[in-house]
């Protein structure tokens, strides 16, 4: 097995690169459609158990039926949980270091994850309220949030 | 002790090109409620969910997770199976033996593919090996070619008897709602249809589908309870033989005839054609419903072209074969061998609406896909002793 | 129901990058130290059940990669997309169905042949959340801040965990990274996101781990040292981030219920000897112990600050150095279960639990700890 030790241990680069589209659906695109056109924010409701999903779903995990009404959600909402994150992957829409948080939306159930922004990193806290800043061009994604940024005292 | 299991529901979507209006979440979920209708059961009901499609064609890591709002298995033992083109198949196989064990009393099986939202060819591409074998030979059509090429140059069938397969899945499919393809084609249509890879055809092949298929797994102690006619399972087996395209013996898919020869074998079946009543084959395109249904052992080899062209594959015919249309009427990868079960079992349990086949006590479903690997099950009305 | 029993384990060495190896290389290495372990040979494995993970692997048929390696050529096989612990159950249901009298469980991952970043942002939702571009560490981030938060764990206590992780990796020679740490070590880290430093994380890994089930009767025949399963449970949470309360772990609580009372557990702090769970940060071994019911909720600091998980301590947990030692994603939770048979087998070397006669193992999958497997094994 003398060769083992002399083998040159060749590496290949390569990627993949799959483009897709995927189909959002009906109920996905109401979401985004109204992020887009109105900077409203939407939940459903599941009449079974009353819990008001954000991002909206089509079903109801836990009862496993149909959701039923949309809900009008936020603005603003309280921070569940938070990290920033200071090194960089190619992924991150802005320049590490940024923020992500949980927030739970006034009058939903369930938390949105997003980026948090316009906001001193080292004064972040659980429990703080929020607002989200759209973007002035707006393209019915997610990212039509720009951020959620704390709400200014009164 | 083993349980003996059975199949008590099943739900497919209406398989089409593209479901713009659901995203893949909410066609599992179709697919789940629709099985749950056909089983009289509610999600409670069901103790634990297995899952699978071919990741690529989506783009979703653990599946198994980000499908839970859709695939009932929120709270519940929840895990994913996948082997490619076999997944359907694998799964059907998993349903099995996680009942069996006696860890589960209904097990929900989900098989599903969202084909529309990718590029298949780029996607199928990686499957292969980097090193050896995705530089040179791209997607799965190529392969099948190569196979084709083989079988004339050996027996001397002919383009023609392969579009006979074509002619009789399509045919078979217009009186399946759920089928994909739902228009007849000609031998004359598939003779002249535009040539992809020699000796293939567009008609030769299969399509690329949206689509999801459930199915229920139940216990023997529940099973008779849920469903008068419940399909039980009497036997699963398969060889996923081959690592490198060029490793593969491209003569009579040598992974289907050792799989159901095991199959046979442990089952008792010595003369396919004439013990079993119907088959749900993954024949993904013309050529293979020809060569491969030698590989089970229904003629020798080169023969098959004889069973086709005398009808008796052909629903009326002795061994129906793909009453559903089979794969070259739909395809949504992921599904594609589960709906293979679904539609044996809904043989055996008499709901096979327009696509019935009279008096089915034994049916036989397959899979294929990865590296030339084959998948089989068959299926009984009666429950095994 | 019959006894199933693992006959032998196969692990190799984790490292960085095994540049020398291809995901087939591994899983050859594993496959033949596991029949070795169990003095069979390859015949007498009956079928085969594989993990792995299409992304990870960059090919969108893993399993095909490792077809030939794993010695599945002409038996039935199968492929578990997850961790090996639900492939293991996968695995044992097929000889409790009565189709197999053995079956050989591999499982195998190369972290050095991808990125992370790309592969675990893959997991969110293409839709929600993927282009926010969060990964397994921003996400497990988020999940840490709100345990530590809810409960008051501190930083210090998590930085624990990975002193005596990488403490222990000393005595494995398996293991990738055995550190000599303070917690002042930890604590001056890199920040990679708050509250995770870098020591608090685990690292990129290469390696593959086999397993052989056997029924009870062929068992017996094949070694006189058969480790048994007792229980073994999984369970799915919420997928969405935020529909979770991540700083609970229901699914871990349920999957653990189902294992101990397979097993007849009723006390397992007291009836545990070892346990080696899925410490894929430093913070999930505190919310583990939890989970598994080692103590009570929001008590996962003052564990570990006791001594008890200690290797000397009354319930020892990853005494193999764990997930932050090496880190084989789709293979760690079947480290976990190998680990846990060397331990009962008496075979760990200098990492034994003297006198351990029934173990626990724990398997992941998904982002945050979403779907658990547990494992509780006996002689």
């Amino acid at each position: 097995m003398d060769w083992l030790a002399n083998v040159e241990a060749m590496v290949h680069h390569s990627r993949i690169k799959v483009p897709y589209t995927w189909s959002v659906g009906e109920t996905g695109s109401r979401f985004f459609v109204e992020l887009r056109d109105h900077r409203r924010i939407l939940g459903r409701r599941c009449e079974g158990c009353r819990t008001v999903y954000v991002p909206p779903r089509k079903m109801c995990a836990r009862c496993f039926q149909d959701t039923g009404a949309w809900v009008e959600v936020g603005p603003e909402g309280t921070l569940l949980t938070y990290t920033i994150v200071r090194y960089a992957n190619e992924l991150q829409p802005v320049k590490a270091p940024l923020a992500y948080g949980i927030i739970q939306l006034d009058g939903a159930s369930t938390g949105l994850v997003h980026l948090l922004g316009d906001v001193d990193l080292k004064a972040i806290r659980s429990g703080m309220r929020l607002a989200p800043v759209f973007q002035e061009k707006r393209a019915g994604t997610i990212l039509d949030i720009a951020y959620f940024q704390p709400v200014k005292a009164a | 002790m083993p349980n003996r299991v059975a199949i008590v529901g099943t739900g497919q979507t209406h398989h089409c090109t593209r479901r713009l209006d659901v995203n893949g979440v909410e066609l599992i979920y179709e697919a789940v409620q629709r099985a749950l209708a056909d089983a009289e059961l509610k999600i409670q009901d069901i103790d634990g969910v297995i899952i699978g499609n071919m990741d690529h064609f989506e783009g979703i890591n653990y599946v198994d997770c980000w499908s839970i709002d859709g695939s009932g298995g929120f709270g519940k033992p929840t895990m994913k199976l996948t082997t490619g083109g076999t997944t359907g198949s694998t799964l059907a196989i998993g349903g099995y033996h996680m009942v069996a064990s006696g860890m589960f009393d209904k097990l929900l099986v989900i098989g599903w593919e969202k084909n529309s939202e990718s590029d298949t060819t780029g996607a199928i591409t990686t499957a292969f090996d980097p090193i050896w074998d995705r530089l040179v030979f791209a997607g799965a059509i190529s392969g099948l070619a190569v196979e084709a090429s083989v079988y004339m140059a050996t027996y001397g069938v002919t383009e023609k008897d392969a579009a006979r397969v074509t002619v009789r899945d399509r045919r078979h499919a217009c009186l399946n709602p759920y089928a994909h393809l739902r228009k007849e084609v000609t031998i004359e249509e598939v003779m002249s249809s535009a040539r992809l890879s020699d000796p293939l055809k567009l008609l030769d092949l299969c399509p690329r589908t949206d689509g999801a298929c459930a199915v229920i797994f139940a216990s023997e102690n529940v099973a008779e309870k849920i469903c008068p006619k419940p399909a039980w399972i009497l036997g699963t087996a398969n060889r996923h033989l081959y690592t490198y395209l060029g490793d593969a013996d491209f003569v009579n898919l040598p992974s289907l005839q050792r799989a159901s020869a095991e199959l046979y074998k442990k089952t008792g079946i010595r003369e396919p054609l004439k013990q079993i009543d119907v088959m749900e084959l993954y024949i993904p395109y013309s050529f293979a419903g020809l060569s491969w249904i030698e590989a089970l052992g229904l003629c020798k080899p080169g023969e098959a072209p004889r069973l086709l062209w005398d009808g008796v594959t052909d629903l009326g015919g002795e061994l129906p074969i793909n009453a559903s249309g089979g794969v070259i009427s739909c395809n949504p990868i992921g599904a594609t061998g589960l709906i293979r079960c679904a539609e044996a079992a809904l043989q055996i349990m008499g709901k096979a609406d327009k696509r019935q086949v009279p008096d089915v006590k034994i049916a036989l479903s397959s899979g294929f896909g990865g590296c030339f690997w084959s998948d089989v099950l068959l299926y009984g009305a009666r429950k095994p002793l | 129901m019959e006894r199933v029993a693992i006959v032998g384990v196969g692990q190799i060495q984790q490292e960085r990058n095994k540049v020398q190896d291809t995901f087939a290389d591994m899983v050859f290495e594993a496959t033949t130290k596991a029949l070795e372990q169990a003095g069979i040979g390859i015949r007498q494995i009956e079928n085969v059940v594989s993990a792995s993970n299409d992304f990870w692997d960059g090919r969108t048929i893993s399993s095909m990669a490792i077809n030939d390696a794993c010695g599945s050529y002409d038996k039935n096989i199968s492929c578990v997309e997850g961790d090996g612990t639900f492939a293991a159950f996968y695995g044992m249901t097929r000889i409790l169905s009565g189709a197999y009298d053995t079956t050989l469980v591999v499982a195998h991952c190369k972290g050095s042949e991808s990125h992370s970043a790309h592969i675990t942002n893959a997991m969110f939702d293409p839709l929600y959340v993927r282009s926010l571009g969060v990964d397994s560490i921003g996400s497990a981030a988020l999940q840490a801040r709100r345990y530590l938060d809810r409960y008051g764990i501190t930083e210090e206590q998590c930085a624990l965990v990975s002193v005596k992780n990488h403490g222990n990796a000393f005595r494995n020679p398996c293991a990738q990274l055995p550190l000599k740490l303070t917690v002042a070590d930890v604590m001056k880290s890199r920040m990679l996101a708050d509250p995770i430093k870098l020591l608090d994380a685990s690292p990129i890994s290469d390696g593959a781990c086999a397993i052989i089930l056997a029924r009870e009767p062929v068992a017996r025949k094949i070694t006189d040292r058969p480790v048994w399963i007792r229980g073994v449970g999984y369970c799915a949470d919420a997928y969405h981030l935020g529909d979770r309360d991540l700083a609970e772990c229901d699914a871990l609580s349920k999957a653990s219920q189902k294992a101990y009372q397979m097993g007849g557990i009723r006390n397992p702090r007291k009836e545990l000897d070892v346990v080696e769970l899925y410490d894929a940060f430093s913070y999930q071994e505190l919310l583990w112990t939890e989970g598994l019911g080692l103590c009570g909720r929001g008590e996962g600091g003052k564990l570990v600050e006791s001594g008890a998980t200690q290797m000397k301590g009354e319930i020892p947990v990853t005494p193999s150095g764990g997930l932050l030692s090496a880190h084989t994603v789709t293979a760690a939770g079947l480290v976990r279960i190998a680990e846990a048979v060397l331990q009962l087998r008496g075979g760990a070397g200098e990492h034994q639990i003297p006198g351990a006669k029934t173990a626990l193992a724990h398997g992941v999958n998904g982002p945050c700890g979403q779907s658990h497997c547990v494992w509780i094994l006996g002689v």
